[in-house]
Formats: C-alpha cells, structure tokens, sequence
C-alpha cells in the first residue's frame, strides 16, 4: 500500500513547491503543479478504489491498513501515524481527489486574474492534503490532524483577500467556531482512550460493538463526536460561521464548503456509527438536531439575495438532511447524500462562481436576470443542478434525499413531515435562485452587461462534468423498490455491517415508499412551478436590504438575528468579563493586594518612624521604662 | 581605719539605700523633667553619685574595697563626662542660642 | 572528556562573560557571545549523543564546596534536566542571533551568558543549596537586563519583579533549611531529601514553601501579577530569557524537588495547586482577549500556557508529565519567536498598539507567514509542536477528571480565539501609514525565525526523539512517587 503515501503526499508537495515558489514559477507553472499533483492523486485513488473494490466483489471486508511511523508515545498510549482504506474512504478519496481535481481545473481560470495566484493553489493543495488525513486516518488522532487541517486552511481561504478585514473576521469566526467542536473531539478521544485503550478504529469499534445498547460512556462519547460535527458540518448551534465563510473565493466555497471539508462531520458519525447505534439518545439528539438545522437554514435561504449564501444555507441545510440520516440509523443513505450532495453542490458553486465571474464580482441576484442567453452553458448546468437538489427524479438528489426520508418516515412520522417540508423549501429558493439568476430581464448595470460573458472552458468543463455526475449519481443506490440493487449499500456493508445487525431493518412497503417518492417528487415540482410564476410570470425582484418585511421574511431575512443574539450572549459578555478580569480584577484586586503588601514594609516604616519625634525628653523617658522594664523583668519574672 | 568602718557600720545599711535610691530618683526625675541642659546634667551627676555612696556603704559593710575602686572609675569618668558635656552645651548656646534641650530636634525621621 | 562536559558547560559562559564585561564595541560582542554560545552548544549535542536515556543520572560530578556545612558541589543530568539543558542552550544562540542588528555592549551580552551558566546550574544541580545559589545566580543578571535596557517605568517594574521572586525564593530556602535539619548525614543531597520520610503536616508547610516560590517564578494564577509589566518593559532579549527558559525554573523545581520531597504535601494540598493552575488558564485567556498590545498579549497567553504544564505536573501521571516537559520546550521554542516578531514589528512600526497595525502581510509576506506558523504552533494545531504537548497534557489531565480536562481543554478555544485576534489585528486588514513602508524580514532574522519555524514542524511531525529522552526519567519518577 505504499501508493496510499503518495497519494497524500503529493498534495502536500505541490503545496511546498507552489509554496516557496509562489513569487517564482509562472501561472502556467503554478497551474501544472497545482492541478497535476491532485490528478496524480486521483489517479493512485483510482487504482486504490479498483482495489477495495475487487476486494468487495469476492466478499472481503476489503479493509487495508498501512502504518507510516509511530508518532505519539507515552506510558499505555500510542499513537501511529497510520493509514486506513476501507470502503467507506476510499469512497471519500475519490470524492475528495476527482472533485478537488475539478475545481483545481476551475480555479486556473477564476483565479486568473488574482495577485495570489500561487498563494492560492498552495493553500487548495494543502486542503486536499489535509483532508485526505482526514479520511484516511486509521485512528481518531490522525482524523485529528485533518480534522483540524482542514480547519486551518478553511481560515487561511475564507481570509484569502485578508486586507478586507471583515474577511478576515469571517474566517477567524469559522476557525473558532470549529474550535468548539475540536474540543468536543478531543475529549471524546480521551474517553475513548481511557475506556478501550486504545484509539485505533480496529480497537475501538469492535470492542464498542460489544457493549450494551445505552451505556452512559457511549453516550458521553458520541455526544461529543457529535459536538464535534456539529462544529465541522455546521449544524445548530454552531452553523453560522459557514454562512460567512462565503468571504472566500468561490471554488474554495465549492470545494470546502460544501462538497468536502463540511461532510467530514458526516463522515466522522459514519466512522463511528457503532458508537452512535448503541447510544438511542444521541441518535435522537442527531436527528433532531439535523432535522431542525435543514428547516431553520432552508427556511433562511428563501429570503436571502446574495446568490453564494443561497446556496450556502442550501448546504447547511442539505448538511441538516445527512444529520437526519444519521439519526435514523440511514448511515448508507447519509453517505450516498454526501456523495451526491458533493456533485450538485459543486457545481451549483461552480456555476454561481461563473455567473459571478461574468459579471465582474457581483453577487446580488437583484442586479443580475436574464443571464440565461449570455451564458448557456452555465445555465444548462446550474439547472441541472437545481433540479437535482430539489429531489425531482430521476436526478441524485432525489435518491439520496428520499433515501433519508424514508429511513425517517419509519422512526417517526413527525421527522418525515419535517424532512418534507424542508425539501419544499429547498425546491423554492433553489428555483428561486435560478429564476432570478437567469430568467427576466438584465437588472445589472450597463458596464456588467458589455462584460458579460461565457467562461473559458477549464471552468465550463468541470461543470459539464459536475452535471453528468449530478444527473447520474443517483444511480450508485438505487433503492430496490425501483429495481435498482443498492450498489453502494453493498459496497459500504462491512462499515456498518454492526448498526445494522442492532437495527430492526429496513421495512417498509415498496407501495408506501413509492408513495413517498411520489409525493415529495410532485411537491418539489410544484414548488418549483410556484418559484417560476413568482419570479418569472410575475417577475418580482425582492426588495433592497433596509425595506422593513412582514412578519416571518423579516426573520428570515436577518437569519433569525442569530448573530445578533450571538453577539449579545456570548461576545459581548466574553469582552466585558475580559475587561473586567484585567482592569478591575488583575490591576486593581490582585496586583493590588501584591503591592498592599509590598508596600507593608513601607507602612510600618510610616508608623514608626512616628515615634522618633526629636523630643530628648522623650527618649530618655523611653530608656527609663525600658530599663525599668527590664529589671523588672530580670528580678520577679526570672 | 577601724573606727570608721564602724562609725558607719552605726547606720544601718537601710539607710544608706533608701538615701542612695532618693538620690538616683531626684536624678531621673530630673533628667526626665527638666528642659535645661545644664540641670539635666546635674541630674546625671546625682545619679552617678547616688551610685557612688551605695559603692562605698556596699564596700564599707563587706569590708572589699573593690566597690571604692569602682567609685574612683565613676568619678573619672564623671569627669570626663561633665568636660565633653559641657563642651557639647557651649557648641550647642553658640549654635542655637539656648540651652533648652527642646532646640535639639533635628535629628528625627 | 565525557566526564567533565558537563562542568565545562557551566564554565564556558561564565569565563567569557568576563573578558565581555570590558568589550565596549557592539559587534566583537556580540559574536563572541554568540560563538560562545555555538561552543556551549556543540558541548550539548555532544551531551545528547553520549546520553543513555535511561532513568539513571549521568555525567555527574561532585566537589566539596562548604564542607563544614555539608555544601556540595554536586551535578548531573538524568532525562528530566537534560532537555530543559537543551533547551537553554538552544536557545540562547537564537536569542543572541536576535540581538545581531541592534547595538548592545560587551556588559549586556555578558549578562545574558552569566544567566545561562545560572540557568544551567538550576537545571543540573543536584546539591539543594547549589540549586538554590543557582536560582538567584539567574535572578540577578535579568535584573540588571531589564533594569538598565528596559522601557517606561523601568526600575519601579523590576524592582516589584526583583523583590516578588526574591521573597518566593526565601521561603523555598528556609524550606531547604529545615530539610537539611532534619537530614540524618546532615547535607544537602537531593537523593538525602528524597528519602526524608517527614509527616504529613510539616511535609505541607514545605510544599506551600516551595510551591509559592515556583509558583510566582512560572508564574501561576494568582501570583503572576508582576509578570505582563516586566515583560512588557524588558528589552525583547530579556522578555525571551524570562518566558522562553527562566519560567521553566519553575516547572522543573516542581518535577525535581516539589513533588518527590513532599508526597503527602502534594496529597493535602495537590488539589488547591491544580485548581489554580487550571483558573489560571481561563484567567489568563480571558484576559488575553481584550489587549491592545500585543506584547502583553502575549504575556497573557504565556500565563495560560504555563497554567496548563503546571496541571499537567500535578496531574502526575506518564502522559501528563511527559507532556509537560515537551510542553516546555515548545513553549520555549513559541514564545519566543512570538516575541521576536512583536520585536520585529515594533522596530519598524514603532508601535505594539494593536489598532495602529494591520496588514503587514501585505508588504511583508515572509514575516507573516512565519507568524502564522508561530501562532499555529502557539495555539497547537495539529503538526505543530504545540499540539503534541496540549495533547499529552490534556489526555494526562484528564485522568484527574473530566472537569479538570474541560476547563483547560477550554485553551485550545480562548487560545484560538486571542491568537488569531492578534494576527488579524497585526497582519491582516488594509494596510495604514505606520505600516505603509514596512520591509520583510530578511538577513540574520530571517535566519532565526527560520530556525524556529523548522524546530515548531520537526517537533510537530517526529517529536519521539525530544519523548525518548524523558521516557524513562519520567517512568521512574512516578514509580517512586506515587500520590492517592
């Protein structure tokens, strides 16, 4: 396996070489290295998937593990630098590697025209670096690495144009608010560590297999994983960073938030979804947790007007719905809905990267309108990516999506409506976004309508390649209810082979699931009809941000004021208390009663001195007593 | 020589001590009172010779002379103590025009 | 040779600090202080290499000092001392090559080497009162550093600092008193204090003894007042001997005297030291968040990181303990390239004020991508050296609990949080008129802070080499001390 080096290596040496070299190497150069190592990458992860995969063909477990060196040692722990391949990431490594690859292609024309160019494709690289750590570690600590990796590079691309400072707190935002979750992480490692002694996931899991059902350490352990995700996937209470991590260049948008780094959460339940099947109480938690994510952010996205945070809360929103999956125990279905999320999401970004690119940087979609004809293309492939999320079939999202929701359907009805009505939602505001993107008349300024224009083909054609994905993606899980056989189920199997010898199955009738399908498939195309009479037939063109809306579309429009409330919970009082610890407390109480006392020496100088008056009288009256005193002392007392 | 030890062995030692100790308490009393510098040393002189006839009436009854001897010390140094005190009171008239010994509280904090 | 490295360590500073007292030209100085040191240092490495780490004490060497009292002049190294010896003299070639673009004389770079000797002898004495002469031996030439190179307010702030440790170490030297009374053989040997078996309630007045002393010297909360204003108003060079070694004095007098001398001390009164260790970490976090200048943030943070070694030694377990002595090499190797790009900063902008900085990464890229990486490392990401050392500090504590481990796992979240405001307040944003012509770092700073950015990754990726030597130093030590 040693392929399996390389194939987080390279990554990590087009970082330095494009990183050194970032005032050296021309364009072209930087472009070549950029792209190239991680389509070298993709390439060995071909060849490595082709292998897990034969291995699955004749029925193995197809898990290969390779060690690099001991990393961490110390008394009973230890910890390797080591790599695992099993289904589950190996499926992760072609996501990662071929739709990073992708938007490496894409980037070589958006970045075109940025001073930090080669800054730029460094930090793409070290991101793909960093999550194939993620994916690829064989215990929690190295996913740690990646975890926090990722992370890292999120910051440094969401604050790429730092000389904005509000980017800049964007991305500070982001990388602290995925701190929170990182401790979650950390401490649950350490549970992990001290309950099975180990951290490798060969250790862990099996032996969790073996508890009981409800056992309070597991519960404490995936509460935690799940903090964690919380943080990474942006789900409440932590999601609002991911919003504002739209600050970034757009293929950063596509590739980290919303194809890649945002599913690791997902991928990390998946992981240790043993953990999760044997603690009912978290899954619940997940599945709330999810479910009411995907609503509050779909139910945000309606009203918004920047045509990147569309789609961001689209993701969190879509995040929402792989939380759901999760905590009804549809691990297969969580994961197909990454794979296929990975695809529409990607291009969705891409296109709205091109559609913004085109009309030099502007992403209000209330300039924009009429953009269908200029750039075709473009439009093509974002309306395939809409219908795609807004689960019309037979696109991928309608498969995955459905998927979830009929796992949810039978744990309980009221997660299905909920589930239901999210997708509705979805169905809106992505047509809505569509309509007002590329249908009407042009609303921009005359200067963006001379300059509009088709993107170059190294943007186009990653797109194209998005769109098929996105149209045929749903064919990996076909459910059986529709002949299909359940490919990636199969594939995936020995991941999950424990939860789903602990759950009672999947039962469900293929009429009620066809039913299902049917009525979320009619409702997301007559949402889809009711965004086309609004936008279109009655062209409305929401209104500019001070106008004061009724009721509910304020809240959302302000995104519930949560960053207010934030700000005024958290920040504010953090400040204050900090300044209060330093002025109050540490000058004045503590550095106070430090010199209170150092000045003692000084004080008992004062009052003493007091006594040396100059009055010889006085002294003599002093020595007097003294030497009566002392005789006193030496003739009765002795 | 044997007669006078017994003339005053005629007092009772008593005597002596109760006089001897009314002496040194005018001297202290003195000292302590008294603001003039000239009658404060006097009063230094009383006590050292209320000191020196308890040497004597102490030698006298226990027939050692090493009392008288250290009698002899003290007026020495008596002396010597009233001639460099006296200076000292001549130098501080000069200086400060008065002998109260309150003009002397310079030398304080 | 071997036998007698160790000596020679501790002479080489001491014998050319004193020909450097006279040297009134800056540049002769500077380089033979610096030579001196790359001499001191080799002797290190040589060190190193000849070093089995295993648990016992090497190259040791004892002389009869004070006979009449028992005094010995008695060294050694073992796993424990040696990297804080590494460390020292690692270090202060870096901080020597810091210095190479300003205008010391002969007397300041002969103070820095004399503290090394001072330094090296706390780290190697084996001798109690020798560990204590060694401990004001490296108060002294501090003192003077910051009292005649530092800023505003100069000699109030080093007096309160003088006197504050000066009082902390007389109450650990009446403990050393007290012990060396009750030692049957009547001397001062570490391994005679180690076998005092005292009961429990004088063993509690020696731990308070000592544990003030080294608390105010790392400093822990509450003790730690003096520590922002003097490293504020030291000279940078100061502020890097303070925070980069001196502050590790006192961790390892907890590791090597505290702990072993009083168990049950440490039982009664363990738990009180933890829980201050660990306030201290939030305190010092919280308070970090709201500064203005970046110096004192950095003092702050300093507080907070040593907060968590100190849990980390009272935890006392093998993860924990080996944790804190990585820790305190990272700490080392962070703050002080921390501070030597507030330094950076400061000579071209003039300025530590948060809010008359900003953008510097813009003219000056290589500064702030070295800042970057320090403050990664500072705030232990994964890779860094700094993740290492929280994470065998976190996973230690937490064997004391998990409250314990989430209020100091609480750092790795305030740490981002006031690390990454101070980049941002420094390197990111437009760029303004103090900032306009700055000039990259280049020439002998590029030179050191890339010595230590090599040091924060190597450290980060293969720290097994730094764990192996403690290993078996610290195995042993908690075999023999165990607490309930």
């Amino acid at each position: 396996m040693t392929g399996l080096i390389w194939i987080v290596l390279l990554p990590l040496i087009g970082f330095v070489v494009n990183g050194l070299g970032r005032n050296v190497w021309s364009k072209t150069v930087v472009s070549l290295v950029g792209c190239g190592t991680v389509l070298a990458s993709f390439l060995l992860s071909c060849n490595v998937f082709s292998m897990v995969y034969a291995a699955r063909k004749v029925g193995e477990q197809a898990s290969f593990s390779h060690t690099v060196f001991e990393w961490i040692s110390a008394g009973s722990l230890h910890v390797n630098l080591s790599f695992l391949v099993d289904p589950l990431s190996a499926v992760m490594l072609l996501i990662i590697t071929g739709i990073g690859f992708l938007i490496h292609l894409y980037s070589t024309a958006y970045m075109k025209h940025d001073k930090g160019f080669a800054k730029f494709f460094a930090y793409l690289n070290l991101f793909i670096f960093f999550m194939l750590l993620l994916v690829l570690g064989s215990n929690y600590v190295v996913m740690f690495i990646g975890w926090e990796g990722v992370g890292l590079c999120s910051y440094l691309l969401i604050g790429f144009w730092y000389h904005r400072i509000d980017y800049a707190a964007a991305a500070k935002k982001a990388f602290v608010m995925n701190r929170i979750g990182d401790l979650g992480f950390l401490l649950a490692i350490f549970l992990l560590f001290y309950n099975f002694g180990s951290l490798e996931f060969s250790a862990v899991l099996p032996k969790a297999a073996t508890m009981v059902q409800g056992d309070t350490t597991l519960l404490l352990i995936s509460l935690l994983l799940f903090v964690a995700a919380t943080g990474k996937s942006a789900q409440i209470p932590l999601f609002t960073w991911l919003p504002d991590a739209m600050a970034g260049p757009t293929p950063v948008s596509a590739l980290i938030h919303a194809a890649t780094m945002v599913t690791a959460g997902i991928y990390l339940i998946a992981r240790s979804n043993i953990l999760f099947t044997l603690s009912p109480v978290t899954m619940e938690v997940v599945a709330i947790i999810g479910l009411a994510t995907a609503l509050l952010a779909a139910f945000i996205a309606v009203t918004q007007n920047d045509i990147k945070k569309v789609l961001a809360y689209s993701t969190v929103s879509q995040l929402g719905y792989m939380f759901l999956g999760l905590g009804v125990g549809a691990f297969t279905g969580a994961f197909f809905h990454v794979i296929t999320h990975a695809f529409f999401k990607a291009l969705l970004f891409l296109g709205a990267g091109s559609v913004i690119h085109a009309m030099s940087n502007e992403q209000d979609m209330r300039a924009m309108g009429g953009l269908k004809k200029k750039l075709p293309v473009t439009f093509l492939t974002m309306f395939i990516g809409t219908v795609a999320i807004a689960g019309i079939p037979p696109l991928a999202g309608f498969f995955s999506k459905d998927e979830i929701l009929a796992h949810a359907f039978i744990q309980s009805k009221a997660l299905w409506i909920g589930g239901f009505i999210g997708a509705l939602f979805t169905a809106f505001y992505m047509f809505r976004m569509l309509f007002l993107t590329f249908y009407g008349k042009f609303r921009g300024t005359f200067e963006q309508e001379k300059h509009v224009h088709e993107s170059p083909m190294a943007m186009t054609v990653p797109l194209m390649i998005l769109a098929i994905l996105s149209v045929i993606g749903g064919g990996l899980n076909l459910p059986e209810a529709l002949g299909g056989s359940t490919a990636l189920a199969q594939f995936l199997a020995p991941v999950f082979a424990d939860s789903v010898a602990l759950s009672e199955g999947f039962h469900l009738a293929h009429t009620t699931e066809f039913l299902l399908m049917g009525v979320s498939a009619l409702a997301a195309i007559v949402m889809a009809i009711y965004a086309y009479v609004l936008y279109v037939r009655k062209a409305i063109v929401p209104g500019a941000d001070h106008e004061k809306r009724k009721g509910l579309a304020q809240l959302s429009y302000h995104k519930f004021y949560i960053d207010e409330w934030y700000h005024a919970m958290i920040t504010k009082p953090l400040n204050n208390l900090s300044t209060f610890c330093f002025k109050i407390l540490d000058k004045k109480v503590i550095d106070g009663l430090v010199n209170y006392i150092g000045n003692g020496a000084t004080r008992a100088g004062n009052v003493i001195r007091l006594l040396q008056q100059g009055n010889i009288g006085f002294y003599i009256f002093c020595m007097v007593i003294g030497i009566i005193a002392l005789l006193a002392y030496g003739l009765y007392i002795v | 020589m044997g007669t006078i030890v017994n003339e005053l062995q005629g007092i009772p030692l008593n005597h002596y001590i109760l006089l001897s100790s009314i002496i040194f308490s005018i001297g202290v009393i003195g000292v302590l009172t008294r603001r003039n510098v000239i009658i404060i040393m006097m009063s230094v002189e009383l006590m050292l010779n209320s000191v020196n006839l308890l040497l004597a009436a102490f030698s006298a009854y226990h027939g050692d002379a090493s009392g008288q001897v250290f009698v002899f010390f003290i007026m020495a140094l008596a002396a010597a103590e009233v001639a460099v005190g006296l200076a000292i009171i001549v130098m501080v008239y000069r200086n400060t025009k008065s002998i109260d010994i309150n003009a002397l509280n310079k030398l304080k904090w | 040779m071997d036998n007698f490295v160790l000596l020679l360590l501790l002479l080489v500073p001491l014998i050319v600090a004193i020909p450097l007292t006279m040297v009134k030209q800056s540049n002769p100085a500077k380089w033979l202080a610096f030579i001196a040191s790359i001499v001191v240092l080799g002797l290190t490495i040589q060190l190193l290499i000849a070093f089995v780490p295993d648990a016992s004490i090497q190259f040791e060497e004892k002389f009869s000092w004070i006979p009449a009292l028992g005094i010995q002049f008695h060294i050694g190294v073992d796993g424990i001392s040696l990297p804080l010896v590494l460390l020292t003299n690692a270090l202060i070639p870096l901080i020597l090559l810091s210095t190479f673009r300003k205008t010391y004389k002969g007397n300041f770079y002969a103070l820095v080497l004399f503290m090394q000797t001072g330094l090296l002898l706390v780290f190697t004495a084996l001798d109690a009162f020798l560990f204590y002469v060694g401990w004001e031996l490296a108060l002294i030439p501090i003192y003077f550093i910051c009292g005649l190179w530092g800023g505003q307010n100069k000699a109030r702030i080093t007096l309160k600092f003088f006197i504050y440790t000066f009082s902390g170490s007389l109450l650990m030297l009446i403990a050393i008193i007290y012990l060396y009374t009750q030692v049957p053989t009547a001397d001062y040997e570490w391994r005679s204090f180690y076998e005092l078996a005292l009961d429990g309630k004088t063993q509690g007045y020696i731990f308070w003894a000592f544990f003030i002393a080294f608390a105010i010297k790392m400093p822990l909360f509450p003790f730690h007042t003096w520590q922002p204003d003097t490293y504020v108003v030291a000279p940078t060079t100061g502020t890097m001997l303070l925070s980069g070694i001196m502050l590790k004095m006192g961790v390892y007098g907890l590791i090597r005297w505290l702990l072993p001398i009083a168990p049950l001390g440490v039982n009664q009164y363990g738990g009180i030291a933890l829980t201050l260790a660990i306030i201290g970490i939030i305190y010092a976090s919280i308070v970090a968040f709201k500064q203005q200048d970046i110096k004192r943030l950095v003092a702050y943070s300093s507080i907070a990181h040593v907060g968590l070694i100190a849990a980390g030694v009272f935890v006392w377990n093998i993860q924990s303990l080996q944790g804190a002595m990585l820790q305190m090499i990272n700490h080392g190797i962070n703050v002080i390239g921390l501070f030597f790009v507030i330094e950076l900063i400061y000579r071209q902008a003039e300025t530590q004020d948060m809010q008359s900085l900003g953008g510097i990464a813009k003219p000056a890229p290589k500064l702030a991508i070295a800042f970057l990486i320090i403050v990664l490392g500072a705030i232990g990401l994964p890779l860094t050296n700094g993740f290492i050392g929280e994470f065998l500090l976190l996973i230690g504590v937490y064997q004391a609990g998990i409250w314990p481990a989430v209020f100091a796992g609480l750092t790795i979240i305030l740490g981002a949080v006031y690390m990454l405001r101070m980049y941002q307040g420094v390197m990111l944003g437009e760029i303004n008129q103090k900032t306009a012509d700055f000039k990259d770092v280049s020439g002998v700073d590029l030179l050191v802070l890339g010595v230590i950015l090599v040091l924060i990754i190597a450290i980060g990726i293969y720290p097994k080499p730094l764990l192996h030597i403690s290993e078996a130093a610290v195995t042993q030590l908690i075999e023999q001390v165990k607490f309930n």
